[in-house]
């Protein structure tokens, strides 16, 4: 009963602020609202038990993305007349990946309603006791069975820092 | 609806606990903000040989409470152009910020809001960088110059910083091997040696981020006076101010409380393990007795008598607490059959003075260090944070986890760690003064080159 008030609870925000995020014409104030998408979106992790990803969620996304992203805002000062006509010839595409993505969300109920033998399929949160610490798991499992990805993925990121730091190095 | 009350019962019997150390923090934390603030002034005044505050209260000690009394009833005003749903959300969201992350913290082994938390000093970490949302919105909000151009320098100082910090901290976790904030003391405990003393050179860097995060002199750009009027906080009055101010301060503590817990032994004793230095129990309740006695022979001094009955009355505080310092100590020498019972209230007690000793130390330090240095520029500031602290930190964490290597391979513990760890520390000065020279000589060079540019046009 608690667990699914407070999932609710989180799921309201985080559905509601995304659509208000969408429709403001303020950058910042869509931001604010991202902002509080991402926050609920770590309420329910952390309702899930999954306090790690709950808190690089937020260190992460709204520590570091979006300081950014209100930063850029600030800097670059969006002329509002500007940036509708930009934002409104994207229209048609957005409607076809919203489309295509609530088309997969649907496939995915269906089938797993079908299998399942129930209308909705059931997501039930781990008791909290019986699940391992979050945060060593996590590490176990990245830096012993996905190291190769893992390195990977560091490498990329260190090509795309350098590369920025070359290019605006190059522009100065 | 029956359901819902159930689920209301069941969650109060799970949490009332950690509710009510909440509702706790959230009462006192002004008051205890208050009289950092009385502190801090009376320590300005003392190094500026002046007299500070000393009208309110037998030497200001009621200030604090005037000041609040007067920032409450001040007049609210929100600037005509301001974004006003930003503008009034943006201090509350700083000050939601910093008082949620000293939820993560644990004063002492008895009193922590959340129990055990796994993530604890990362939660307490990320948690407090949301802070920065509070000064950039509030900023832009206000429509102003000044505010947007204090606003800017915060989040770009805060950004670059963080970097450090967050090196400088893990650091210090690859020696905790945990982010449990009570395994981490319970980690130094065993071993019997602050991780402050197995990496200096991180507790260095985290100590001089902190001071940048916390926008403390000689960092505290975003506010400087004599450039930006109030930075950020510039149309800002009242109520909202005052908001802003917590925060300000809730942060300090906050830094300060995850400096003593990673670095400074937490709630432990200095030389918690060594039998004969145990006499170090009876020190807290003796200081304390020693401040109530000094209040008590400045009484007659006192010019009035309201001023009298008040210095009597901090006396008489002073030597309540002494006892309960003293109570787990001397109850077992009077009933030895109570030795085991007291042990919790030994443990509680005691930590707690111990680690809000260390925190008023750290904090200390800050003021002492914002009354000395003069601040910044901001170029300086930054190339600072970019070209000396980050390098320093990522060079540290490597030093770190390679003399942990040499201490696992030679089965070093506690003290003998410091062969490997000291080591490790004279390389990262070697790696810091090598950063410096090549800092100087770029610096040299620019200089070199922009007066070329000058003559040559």
């Amino acid at each position: 009963m608690l667990d699914s008030v407070i999932f609710y609870f989180f799921a309201t925000i985080a559905v509601g602020s995304a659509a208000l995020m969408v429709t403001r014409r303020n950058a910042v104030h869509s931001a604010i609202f991202l902002i509080a998408t991402l926050l609920a979106t770590a309420g329910i992790f952390l309702q899930l038990r999954a306090e790690f990803l709950f808190i690089v969620q937020i260190i992460l996304y709204v520590g570091g993305i979006m300081v950014l992203f209100i930063f850029v805002i600030m800097l670059v000062n969006l002329d509002v007349a500007l940036h509708q006509i930009k934002f409104a010839r994207q229209k048609w595409v957005a409607l076809i990946v919203a489309l295509a993505l609530s088309a997969q969300v649907g496939l995915l109920f269906w089938t797993t309603s079908k299998g399942a033998g129930q209308i909705w399929p059931g997501l039930n949160a781990a008791p909290a006791n019986r699940l391992p610490p979050n945060a060593e798991t996590v590490a176990k499992s990245l830096f012993n069975e996905y190291l190769l990805p893992f390195e990977i993925a560091s490498v990329l990121l260190l090509v795309a820092m350098i590369g920025a730091v070359v290019m605006a190095k190059k522009r100065a | 609806m029956q359901a819902v009350i159930q689920a209301t019962i069941d969650f109060l019997k799970l949490y009332w606990a950690p509710l009510l150390c909440g509702v706790v923090i959230v009462a006192v934390l002004p008051l205890i903000v208050g009289y950092v603030v009385l502190v801090e002034r009376k320590l300005m005044a003392d190094m500026q040989a002046r007299l500070g505050p000393m009208r309110v209260g037998p030497h200001g000690l009621l200030q604090p409470i005037a000041d609040a009394v007067k920032l409450l009833i001040k007049e609210d005003i929100i600037p005509e152009d301001a974004d006003k749903l930003v503008f009034w959300l943006a201090p509350v969201f700083s000050v939601g910020a910093a008082l949620l992350a000293i939820g993560g913290l644990a004063f002492g082994p008895a009193f922590q809001i959340g129990v055990n938390l796994n993530i604890g000093l990362l939660f307490v970490v990320g948690i407090s960088a949301l802070g920065i949302f509070g000064i950039v919105l509030g900023g832009w909000a206000s429509n102003s110059h000044y505010s947007l151009m204090g606003a800017l320098r915060s989040a770009a100082q805060l950004v670059s910083y963080e970097t450090a910090a967050g090196m400088a901290l893990v650091s210090g976790l690859l020696l905790a091997g945990t982010l449990n904030i009570k395994s981490i003391v319970e980690a130094q405990g065993s071993a019997g040696v602050w991780f402050g003393f197995l990496a200096p050179v991180a507790f260095f860097t985290y100590l001089v981020a902190s001071i940048a995060e916390t926008n403390r002199a000689p960092f505290d750009l975003p506010e400087a006076e004599s450039e930006l009027v109030a930075g950020y906080m510039t149309e800002f009055s009242g109520f909202r101010w005052s908001l802003y101010f917590l925060a300000e301060y809730t942060n300090m503590i906050v830094v300060a409380s995850v400096a003593t817990t990673l670095f400074l032994g937490g709630w432990l004793r200095p030389f918690a393990n060594v039998h004969w230095l145990n006499f170090l129990d009876y020190l807290p309740p003796l200081l304390v007795i020693a401040i109530g006695g000094y209040c008590l022979l400045r009484t007659p001094k006192q010019p009035t008598r309201v001023q009298q009955l008040f210095m009597v009355v901090v006396a008489g505080l002073c030597f309540v607490v002494a006892l309960v310092l003293a109570g787990p100590l001397l109850l077992p020498v009077v009933k030895p059959a109570m030795a085991e019972a007291v042990k919790p209230f030994y443990a509680g007690i005691h930590g707690g003075f111990w680690f809000i000793f260390k925190v008023s130390a750290y904090i200390y330090f800050f003021m002492w260090l914002r009354f000395t240095i003069p601040r910044y520029r901001f170029d300086q500031l930054m190339r600072l944070g970019w070209h000396f602290l980050i390098p320093l930190s990522i060079i540290n964490v490597l030093l770190v986890g390679l003399s942990l290597i040499v201490g696992c391979y030679y089965h070093l513990q506690g003290w003998a760690l410091l062969l490997a760890t000291t080591p490790a520390a004279i390389l990262g000065l070697v790696a810091a003064l090598i950063i410096l020279g090549i800092e100087q000589k770029n610096r040299a060079r620019q200089e070199a080159a922009a007066a070329v540019g000058f003559y040559a046009g």
